[in-house]
């Protein structure tokens, strides 16, 4: 992948860095990011529509959609690949509001799914869904730091290396996946 | 006037410890996450040298130093290990001894998500209105009962993200195939890069309400290489599979040619009145593993 843009970030990613990505763009990630599932989602989404303070702040911050698998012994983390992103769609306002930049997931966002990232210039990002155990490899360090009582949907703290993605939704509101299926549609 | 108890005439009954069920389906559910059914494995190969989209081949690359990681590291292929789905064909001279063969089943899904590491998937109640343990781990049973004395187990570990967009259609005789056939690419397009494209798409037709879906779920999990037994479906399934490769979808929305590996098709004879259908939607990881006890 050396096509790959190759972006590495500290104490969150800065406006510029963003700016400069465009939809279809190969990108390997290097920093911190925040696991997000539907539990977690739900609950940090009340958090910050009840001014209750988050367990983490997000602002600057890029959320991964990830629920890993149990990590075996010697492993940092289990097999680690994205799930589907619109699930958590209805809480993304929220989560945009507490200084969110940027989400990892998998699947596509279309119409009102991607109304969130356009009035807050936030950036989607796709990893490979069903990439689990070679992902798991780009994670260099994986920590538990709140709603543990989630399980698999707990809020994780993620040290990804080399993160391989695709920039889907760009800061100009360009959207890849409607761009490339339709520059390969036959008939 | 004497009548016999089915005990009495007992000759010919096979008994099976439901223990043997209980450790064969542990050992399914690892194996299945851990190793890709090599006929997927095969396809994504294949797909590689189909895909013109260079972004599209990359990713077809990817997903198969995935399953090849996987398998070397003994890691799941994804973490979603999906729900437990588990398909019985039960030889009806059978008898199951030592205990409840549904409890053997969701003992071995349990022994197996935890000696495997498997991520704990599955949520006691659907309306999350009771709270539970979070690590429940009933599966989805079906049961068919067949001639003879074996037992041939189906175990499948089927993800959410390309169940979520599943679908089901209940249409009219007239509608007939062309509406058969616009049914499971508008299903596949719709579905896009949410069900994880290149995809396995299993069409049930005909029966009732519920057993059109249990004809795609069949349908989804019969291996590729095996090919519908009809040729005029056989034919079907090579029609449906050319269409949704021109949908442009590509690996995992990327864009590309190769947006489906397979199509399968089962049928089951159906009400005069009605032409049920039911698309069921598989990943390119789509988990399973069958043994014979």
């Amino acid at each position: 992948m050396s096509s790959a843009i190759e972006l590495t970030y500290h104490n969150g990613i800065a406006d510029a860095d963003l700016e400069r990505l465009r939809a279809g763009d190969s990108v390997e990630l290097t920093g911190r990011v925040i696991s997000l599932r539907d539990a977690s989602a739900a609950r940090l989404a009340a958090a910050v529509q009840s001014g209750q303070p988050l367990p983490i702040s997000l602002e600057n911050q890029i959320l991964y959609a990830v629920g890993p698998s149990p990590a075996k012994p010697g492993q940092i983390v289990g097999s680690a690949g994205p799930t589907t992103t619109s699930r958590m769609g209805r809480f993304l306002p929220a989560l945009f509001k507490a200084g969110l930049r940027a989400i990892i997931g998998k699947g596509e966002l279309h119409g009102e799914e991607m109304a969130p990232f356009l009035s807050h210039k936030g950036v989607y990002f796709a990893a490979v869904g069903g990439l689990g155990a070679l992902l798991a490899n780009q994670i260099s360090s994986a920590r538990v730091i709140a709603y543990d009582d989630l399980g698999p949907e707990a809020l994780y703290v993620l040290e990804i290396v080399d993160f391989p993605v695709v920039v889907i939704i760009d800061r100009r509101g360009v959207n890849f996946h409607e761009i490339a299926r339709a520059q390969w549609r036959k008939g | 006037m004497e009548v016999k108890s089915p005990a009495v005439e007992s000759r010919g009954i096979r008994e099976i410890d439901v223990a043997l069920l209980r450790d064969t389906i542990a050992r399914l559910i690892v194996e299945a996450n851990y190793n890709i059914p090599p006929d997927i494995l095969q396809a994504l190969r294949d797909a590689i040298d189909r895909e013109e989209s260079p972004l599209g081949r990359r990713t077809l690359e990817q997903l198969v130093r995935n399953y090849e990681v996987a398998a070397a590291e003994q890691r799941p292929v994804c973490q979603d290990s999906g729900v437990a789905v588990v398909m019985l064909e039960l030889g009806q001279d059978v008898h199951w001894t030592g205990g409840s063969m549904q409890e053997a089943v969701y003992e071995g899904v349990r022994q197996g998500t935890q000696a495997g590491y498997l991520r704990w998937s599955v949520i006691g109640d659907p309306t999350r209105l009771l709270k539970l343990s979070g690590q429940e781990t009933p599966a989805v049973i079906h049961t068919e009962i067949v001639p003879g004395s074996d037992v041939r187990i189906t175990f499948a570990s089927k993800g959410f993200g390309a169940e979520n967009v599943s679908a089901l259609k209940m249409f009219v005789p007239a509608d007939g195939v062309p509406a058969i056939t616009q049914f499971v690419l508008d299903t596949v397009d719709r579905a896009g890069a949410n069900a994880c494209p290149p995809i396995i798409a299993g069409v049930g037709i005909g029966g009732t309400f519920e057993s059109a879906a249990l004809l795609a779920k069949k349908a989804v999990l019969r291996p590729l290489d095996v090919r519908n037994a009809r040729a005029d479906l056989r034919q079907l399934e090579g029609e449906l599979l050319e269409r949704i490769n021109q949908l442009g979808i590509g690996p995992q929305g990327f864009g590309g040619r190769v947006t489906a590996l397979g199509v399968n098709i089962e049928v089951h004879p159906t009400h005069i009145a009605g032409l049920p259908v039911a698309v069921n939607l598989g990943c390119h990881s789509t988990r399973r593993k069958s043994t014979t006890l």
